[in-house]
C-alpha cells in the first residue's frame, strides 16, 4: 500500500466544532496568506470602488466616501479551498446591500475585480441579502495588504477565493463570466458545504 | 538554452543512513536511494511525507552532495513553525525511509568544464545547492576560479564552515568571503553587514571577466544581490537565481 | 510598484510539477511573454505557489504566463500567457 512516513503527524489538524467545519476542511489558528501575484499598494487618494456594467450609470466611491457609509462589525467563519477554515473572524465593512441601494439593474451576475487583475464571478443574489461586504478592517485593525487591504470583498458563505482581495469594484452582467480561478479548474459556484471545489463537483 | 530532457519523475524510497547536525538548526541527511539516476550540481529533490491517515505534503530540498557521491545528501534547515522540516530535523532517524523524487531542475545547474569564472552568492540555507557545485568542482579537480560570498546571521549558523575553510586553504582558486549580519564573534575578520554595493565591488569578479553567477536564498536576499550585481555592471543573463521561500516549512 | 515578498518564488519551485505533467525538464525552457515579449528561462520567472494553484508571471510585466491547478486526478493548465516556449534538443 502507500508508503507511510514513520512518526510524521503533519500540522495539527483540528476538526473541533465539526458542525461549523465544512467537509474536508480543518481549523487553523493563524491566518494563512495566499497570493496569486504581487501585493498591490494603491494610493488611497486615487482609490475607488465602482459598481458598473448593466446599470444606468456607474456608481463610484472614493476611499473617504466608502469609509463614511454605514458599516457593520461582523464575525464570520471563513473557508479556503486549500482546506483551512478559520472560525470567528471579525471584520468591519460596508454591506453590498448598502452599496447596491438605488442601483437599478436586471443583471443576474457579477464579476468582482481587483487591483492586479484578479476577478471572481457570482450570481448577484449571492452577494445581496446580507451575504457580502466590502471589508476594510480585520480584527479591529485596518486590513493589512497581505490579507487584501485596503479593502477586500468578503463572501463568507462561499470558498474564500470568491472574497476578492484588493477589490476595486463589481461589474453587473447579464451573463455569467468565469473569473480567474473559475476559468481554470475551480468550481463556478464554490459552496464549501457541498464541497464544490473543482469543475464537475 | 533549454535542453529537451525527457524525464519520468517517479517517487522513490530511500533509506536514511546518517544524520549529521551542521548547526543548531540545520542537519544533513544522507540517503541511500537504490537505482538513483544521478544528478547535476544545483538540482533538487521533492520530498513527500505521508501520515498514517493518508494526509500528504511535500517540499523541495536542494541536493548537497556532488554527482560523484553515491549517496544523496540533503541539508535541511529546521523552521520552528514548519510542518516538514521539524520532522526531517528532529524526528527522522537512521534506518527510516524517505519518499522522494528527482533530480529536478535544469536551469540552476553548474557543470565542471564551463570555462567562465564562477561567482556564488548564498543567503542562509541557500548555500546548499552552491555547496554541491563546490564539492563537484573539488571532486573532479576543476580549477575554474570561484568566489563564494556567503551571508549568515551568526557564526554558529554558518553551514559547512569547517569544510569551506579546508577547501579554501587547499585550493588557491577557491575564495570564500563571509558576512555575518546579526552578530560576530570576537576577532571576526569577515564582513559584518548585509550585502551592499561596496561589498559586491570587493568580492565580485570585474564585469570584464564575464562570470557565471548563481545566487540562492530567500527571495528578498536574491533580488537584492542580483540588483547589486547589475549595478556592478553584470549582464542579468549571467546571473542564475533560485529563491527559497521564507516559509519553506 | 509591487513589493518583493518572500512568497514569490521562481520557476525552479515548480520544476517537479512541470516534470510530473509534461515529463520534461522545463526550468531551462525559454518562454516569451505574450504581454511584453520578454524572454526568460522558466527557472527565472516569478512563481506564486501559496495559492489555490500555481501562478507563473512575467518578471518584467507581471502578466500571467501560466496557471496550473492540480485537482483530484487531473490538472488544469493555462499556458495562454506564453507566446512561445523554446526547448533545445539535448
Amino acid at each position: 500500500m502507500a508508503f507511510i512516513s514513520r512518526g510524521f503527524r503533519g500540522k495539527r489538524r483540528d476538526a473541533a466544532s465539526s458542525s461549523r467545519v465544512p467537509p474536508g476542511q480543518h481549523v487553523v489558528g493563524d491566518f494563512p496568506v495566499l497570493s496569486a501575484g504581487p501585493t498591490p499598494r494603491p494610493d488611497l487618494a486615487k482609490w475607488s470602488f465602482t459598481i458598473n456594467g448593466e446599470v444606468d450609470a456607474p456608481k463610484t466611491w472614493s476611499w473617504d466616501e466608502l469609509r463614511k457609509l454605514p458599516a457593520e462589525d461582523i464575525t464570520v467563519d471563513i473557508h479556503c479551498v486549500t482546506k483551512w477554515s478559520k472560525l470567528d473572524t471579525s471584520w468591519k465593512g460596508v454591506s453590498i446591500d448598502t452599496l447596491m441601494e438605488g442601483v437599478d439593474t436586471a443583471a443576474e451576475y457579477v464579476v468582482a475585480f481587483s487591483d492586479g487583475g484578479y476577478t471572481t464571478n457570482m450570481p448577484l443574489d449571492e452577494i445581496t441579502g446580507h451575504k457580502a461586504w466590502v471589508a476594510y478592517e480585520y480584527d479591529a485593525q485596518p486590513l493589512h495588504p497581505e490579507h487584501g487591504g485596503p479593502a477586500r470583498l468578503l463572501v463568507p458563505h462561499l470558498y474564500l477565493w470568491k472574497s476578492a482581495k484588493w477589490v476595486r469594484g463589481i461589474t453587473l452582467k447579464n451573463e455569467d463570466e468565469p473569473g480567474f480561478w473559475e476559468s481554470n479548474g475551480y468550481n463556478n459556484h464554490g459552496d464549501p458545504w457541498r464541497e464544490e471545489r473543482y469543475w464537475g463537483d | 538554452m533549454g535542453r529537451l530532457t525527457v524525464t519520468r519523475l517517479t517517487w522513490q524510497i530511500g533509506e536514511v543512513t546518517d544524520i549529521v547536525q551542521e548547526t543548531p538548526k540545520v542537519a544533513t541527511l544522507t540517503i541511500e536511494v537504490p537505482a538513483w539516476s544521478g544528478h547535476l550540481a544545483g538540482q533538487h529533490v521533492d520530498v513527500r511525507l505521508t501520515t498514517d491517515d493518508g494526509y500528504q505534503t511535500q517540499r523541495s530540498y536542494s541536493i548537497a552532495s556532488p554527482p560523484e557521491e553515491a549517496r544523496l545528501a540533503l541539508t535541511v534547515e529546521r523552521l520552528e513553525d514548519g510542518e516538514v522540516s521539524p520532522y526531517l530535523v528532529g524526528e527522522l532517524r537512521p534506518k527510516d525511509s524517505l519518499e522522494l523524487r528527482g533530480p529536478i531542475g535544469g536551469f540552476f545547474v553548474w557543470r565542471a568544464g564551463d570555462p567562465r569564472p564562477l561567482l556564488l552568492i548564498a543567503g542562509g540555507s541557500g548555500i546548499v545547492p552552491l555547496m554541491a557545485m563546490i564539492r563537484h568542482r573539488a571532486a573532479v579537480e576543476d580549477h575554474t576560479p570561484v568566489r563564494l560570498l556567503y551571508s549568515s546571521r551568526a557564526f554558529e549558523d554558518v553551514i559547512y564552515r569547517e569544510e569551506l575553510e579546508r577547501l579554501a586553504a587547499a585550493d588557491r582558486t577557491l575564495t570564500v568571503a563571509q558576512t555575518l549580519t546579526r552578530s560576530q564573534p570576537a576577532g571576526w575578520t569577515g564582513y559584518a553587514r548585509r550585502l551592499d554595493r561596496a561589498m559586491m565591488d570587493e568580492v565580485a569578479w570585474p564585469a570584464q571577466e564575464g562570470p557565471q553567477v548563481f545566487i540562492c536564498g530567500p527571495t528578498s536576499f536574491v533580488e537584492a544581490a542580483a540588483g547589486l550585481l547589475v549595478d556592478h555592471g553584470y549582464d542579468p543573463r549571467w546571473i542564475k537565481t533560485e529563491r527559497f521561500g521564507a516559509t519553506g516549512g | 510598484m509591487s513589493q518583493t515578498s518572500d512568497l514569490k518564488l521562481d520557476g525552479n519551485a515548480i520544476g517537479g510539477l512541470l516534470a510530473e505533467i509534461f515529463n520534461l525538464e522545463m526550468t531551462s525552457a525559454e518562454s516569451t511573454c505574450g504581454g511584453c515579449g520578454t524572454v526568460n528561462a522558466v527557472g527565472r520567472v516569478d512563481v506564486y505557489v501559496h495559492a489555490p494553484g500555481a501562478v507563473v508571471r512575467c518578471p518584467a510585466c507581471d502578466q500571467v504566463l501560466m496557471r496550473i491547478v492540480h485537482g483530484p486526478g487531473r490538472y488544469w493548465i493555462d499556458l495562454s500567457g506564453i507566446r512561445c516556449l523554446e526547448l533545445v534538443e539535448s
